[in-house]
């Protein structure tokens, strides 16, 4: 059963390579949603039935040899399960809508996103370091054949190019850190290489290092700054369906990646350095956010937009990962199973304007968005999403990281999360306003650089009207974005996952002891809501100020900000040996910044 | 950033990342004990970098009886990583063959017109008299090479390389025309999916036994004879026709896109 | 193993990896980026082996062996190794498709100049 999520879209995958050209358009699509919503629900079951302790499970039958792992295991828990649950809702959801979306070549679209959900959920799953490489491999390559999909135009492959390499250097340097982590512990299992380590621990140094040489390929993936340049080319170019899942989930995985290194393999023997690791991540997340803000607010191109918008929150997630705890952990669960849903549904909007109006720019789109006015209220759903507000899964995230800042006396993190979401909410709906009601006239001060990428339409068939089963799955999403918080409440999990030697021990032997956890964690209304709403409504309509009011003050205040974000503009260039440059000094950077801090803190 | 800044910042992140990468090489422990035989049963006995060097080699022949430990960790041990490299290169054939396409109504020149002008001429006789001499003792080393992994160095990847290769020097010892005759036919797309589909069944039948995924349940055989392994065997050649028929579809695409159309 | 052939090893991949990253930042055609890539990805592979070697000791081939539990070298890291060529390979095949396209599209091989999506 645990393999079954794994298994069944690879021979799906394989079976639609083999009849592609024979099968018609139909039965491929209706295979491929049959097959995203059996796994969907076969990791739903996985995460009920591994709520009381891990599920390990052992391939080939290769069960521990006294206690030394000679095979490959998944070790199965509810956070993991849950995960790969969201990938197939929201593989099951790209699939929906593109149900006619656009000519695929033979079969290869339905096969490369089925073999693509396999490698997400397989990497959600998996408790072997080696196995997690080869996942993150094929996660990559699926990525980047769906990127350059369309190539016709020259833009998808630029955006296939910069995501590829940029990707594939990390994932290397990943493979150097488990080739010296196997040096020395003589093993590729999660659990084994922890237990190793904190039975015979080298220099915390070492440790350290090679923890966050293992953690680059997911800092990467995961579009940390000053990694986090490729998202936004890879997002602009790729196909709708496909921008669902880069957003809404894989860039999350490289979160939840470098979340089960650090505290199943690693915080048993770095217990002294976690501290140090953890406030290195949550200044990580801090500049995430606040990078990831400034730009997304600069854009005109929706979708892009939208990229620069995952990367503020990838911030928030980052800083609730490093306040370290479980009510922290708690509320990054939350926020991102609420963040998939609320990035999912605005994604299938842009698709819904592309399909409808050929464009998705903010400005060619101004006031034409009266015609399908029924979707102003699926972004504006989407837009209370973002900004955090309740009831959504992003609202009790927010809380639960909110409060455990507090917990952690670091109470100055809150302003940078309620930055990132004021302001993401803000672009948005700027730009709903913008298409919807038609005000705004003319450029303002932001988007003086914005890129203008053109799009060409991605689908055939009859505009006048926006088919069922294109707003349908936004719907959905956002039902169930705003429902999560009634019915799921992560806290037994979460201190079940930052237990690592309980972890270690169940899977090397069999049984462990689990901690008790008595109280469950709650979200609290706070005055962060209100300033955060206030914050979106103030940014979004001063940008939609009519023109003829040319204060002095006005036009002084555009100028200013026109002269400060432009250099910050020229950072994000679009060429691969910038960003190749960023993600070498980062890591420098970061290396030298967490030893500093262990000494030091 | 301009070029000389970008340089600077490279040279001066490089440094960084170089010392990180020095004290990571320095501080880990070599050790200069020779590797001892141990016991077999418990990977404790040796030291810790050995175990599973030594889980594995002292006991590949009597758990699976086949002599090559390599394609037995491959296949078996650690199958299921292959699964995932399989399906690597799988995905990575199509993504390359939808990157290459072109529109069809776009396609500028018919391949007629390229190979009529007179840019595809073909070489000499000498090199296509050896040249096409090699196709046949290259299927059969390939097929040597893929059956045999089980018992000498070898296996599906190496022996499909190899097999894909006489595919390759059809087109070096003829032209591109002939290539393309042999080669795009529709089964070459079925057979590298039977391929890479045919690995994840044979996973599958460990289900029949109750056991988990991927478990060698076919008879092992007696070692040193073609027919040990159980699976690996029927898992190598699966392999080795998968990474043949992918090879030669990146083959063709890349040789579609780069001769013919309207260059 | 003797340390200093260990070291020279380490070092030696460690190098790769550098003069790898460092084409890649400096490259001015995309054909050269890839094949940078590779040098790159050689690095591991020189890590990976230098890391399974064992002194002294045969490979992990026992067709002519008596009995079972002969010592030889790392039979696991020749798997993963094995892995790595694969996907390099691919990777590398990816990349290569893409600049062939790219020329098409643009009439460049540039880097440096076919980017358009600035800001």
């Amino acid at each position: 059963m645990p393999a079954l999520p794994i298994i069944i879209p690879l021979l799906v995958a394989a079976l639609l390579a083999a009849l592609g050209q024979w099968l018609p358009r139909r039965i491929m699509d209706i295979l491929a949603l049959l097959t995203s919503a059996a796994v969907t629900a076969i990791c739903i079951y996985l995460a009920v039935i591994s709520q009381h302790g891990l599920i390990v499970y052992w391939f080939g039958n290769w069960h521990p040899m006294h206690g030394f792992p000679l095979g490959i295991c998944f070790a199965i828990d509810p956070i993991g399960a849950g995960l790969a649950a969201l990938v197939g809702l929201l593989v099951t959801a790209a699939f929906t809508f593109s149900w006619a979306y656009f000519e695929s070549i033979k079969s290869f679209y339905h096969a490369m996103m089925l073999v693509f959900m396999a490698a997400m959920c397989g990497l959600c799953l998996t408790g072997d370091l080696f196995n997690l490489f080869v996942w993150f491999e094929l996660m990559t390559a699926a990525a980047v054949g769906l990127c350059g999909y369309k190539s016709e135009e020259s833009w998808p492959l630029l955006g296939a190019l910069n995501f590829a390499v940029t990707n594939t250097i990390a994932a290397f340097i990943s493979l150097s850190g488990i080739a010296i982590l196997y040096a020395y512990t003589g093993s590729l299992n999660m659990a084994e290489v922890g237990h190793t380590l904190a039975n015979h621990p080298l220099d915390p140094t070492f440790t350290s290092l090679a923890m966050l040489l293992l953690c680059t390929g997911f800092l990467v993936k995961a579009a940390a700054f000053p990694f986090h340049f490729w998202l936004a080319d890879a997002h602009a170019v790729a196909p709708t369906p496909v921008c669902i899942l880069l957003s809404g989930v894989m860039v999350e995985l490289g979160i939840y990646a470098i979340a089960r290194l650090i505290w199943d393999v690693f915080s048993p023997v770095l217990w002294q350095q976690l501290p140090a690791i953890g406030d290195l991540l949550v200044i990580v997340g801090c500049l995430t956010c606040l990078v990831g803000g400034i730009y997304c607010y600069c854009q005109r191109h929706f979708k892009r937009m939208l990229a620069f918008s995952t990367v503020s929150h990838v911030g928030i997630m980052f800083i609730g990962l490093g306040l370290l705890g479980p009510k922290a952990f708690a509320g990054l669960t939350m926020y991102v199973l609420g963040h998939g849903m609320v990035k999912g549904a605005l994604f299938i909007c842009a698709g819904i304007f592309l399909h409808r109006f050929q464009s998705v720019d903010e400005h060619d789109l101004r006031g034409r968005g009266k015609s399908v006015w029924p979707m102003a209220i699926l972004m504006i759903i989407a837009v209370w999403g973002l900004a955090g507000l309740p009831p959504n899964g992003t609202f009790m995230g927010q809380s639960l990281i909110d409060q455990a800042a507090v917990l952690a006396n670091k109470k100055w993190v809150d302003w940078f999360i309620i930055f990132a979401e004021a302001i993401t909410a803000a672009a948005v709906l700027r730009l709903s306003i913008r298409v919807f009601l038609g005000w705004g006239a003319g450029l303002e001060a932001t988007a003086h650089l914005a890129p203008h990428i053109p799009m060409g339409p991605e689908t055939k068939g009859e505009r006048a009207r926006i088919p069922m089963w294109m707003w349908a799955p936004a719907a959905v999403l956002l039902a169930v974005g705003i429902t999560i918080p009634f019915w799921l409440n992560p806290t037994t999990s979460s201190v079940y996952f930052q237990s690592g030697s309980a972890y270690q021990a169940k899977v090397l032997t069999g049984s462990a002891s689990w901690p008790i956890v008595s109280k469950q964690f709650q979200s609290h209304l706070h005055w962060h809501q209100l300033v955060v709403a206030g914050g979106a409504l103030v940014l979004a309509l001063a940008a939609l100020l009519p023109r003829k009011s040319a204060m002095p003050f006005r036009v002084a205040l555009a100028g200013a900000i026109r002269r400060t974000i432009r250099p910050l503009r020229q950072l994000q260039s679009g060429r691969i040996g910038d960003y190749v440059t960023w993600l070498v000094c980062g890591l420098a950077a970061y290396s030298g910044l967490l030893l500093l801090m262990e000494r030091y803190l | 950033m301009k070029y000389p800044f970008r340089m600077i910042a490279f040279f001066i992140g490089a440094a960084g990342f170089a010392a990180v990468l020095a004290t990571l090489f320095i501080k880990l422990p070599v050790d200069t004990r020779p590797t001892l035989v141990g016991d077999a049963a418990n990977p404790n006995s040796v030291p810790l970098h050995d175990r599973y060097l030594q889980a594995i080699n002292a006991n590949v022949m009597v758990q699976r009886n086949v002599t090559d430990a390599v394609t037995a960790v491959n296949f078996d041990y650690r199958g299921f990583d292959t699964v995932g490299e399989e399906f690597i290169f799988f995905v990575s054939v199509m993504g390359g063959i939808v990157l290459l396409k072109q529109a069809e109504e776009k396609r500028k020149k018919p391949l007629r017109d390229a190979i009529s002008a007179g840019r595809d001429v073909g070489p000499s006789d000498a090199m296509r008299v050896w040249v096409l001499g090699m196709v046949a003792p290259k299927i059969c080393f390939g097929i040597y090479i893929v059956t045999h992994g089980q018992l000498s160095p070898g296996g599906g990847f190496q022996g499909g390389v190899i097999l894909a290769t006489a595919a390759l020097i059809i087109y070096l010892g003829e032209n591109f025309e002939m290539f393309k005759n042999i080669m795009s036919h529709p089964l070459v797309e079925v057979v590298e999916a039977i391929g890479a589909g045919g690995f994840v069944l044979t996973g599958v039948l460990a289900y029949f036994w109750t056991k988990p995924y991927l478990t060698d349940v076919l008879p092992l055989g007696k070692t040193n004879e073609l027919t040990s392994g159980g699976t690996i065997a029927i898992i190598s050649f699966l392999t080795g026709i998968e990474i043949m028929a992918g090879f030669v579809l990146i083959l063709f695409a890349f040789l579609q896109e780069t001769l013919v159309a309207g260059e | 193993m003797d340390p200093l052939v260990t070291h020279v090893g380490y070092a030696v991949a460690g190098w790769l990896l550098l003069v790898g990253i460092y084409g890649v930042v400096s490259s001015r055609h995309l054909v050269h980026m890839c094949l940078c890539l590779a040098v790159l990805q050689a690095s591991t592979y020189i890590l990976l082996t230098v890391i399974g070697f064992r002194p002294h000791l045969p490979a992990p081939i026992f067709t002519d062996a008596i009995t079972p539990a002969q010592p030889a070298v790392d039979p696991v890291i020749a798997a993963l190794m094995l892995t790595d060529i694969v996907v390099e390979a691919t990777v590398v095949a990816l990349l290569l498709a893409i600049a062939v396209q790219i020329h098409k599209r643009t009439g460049s091989v540039d880097p440096n100049k076919v980017n358009v999506m600035r800001g």
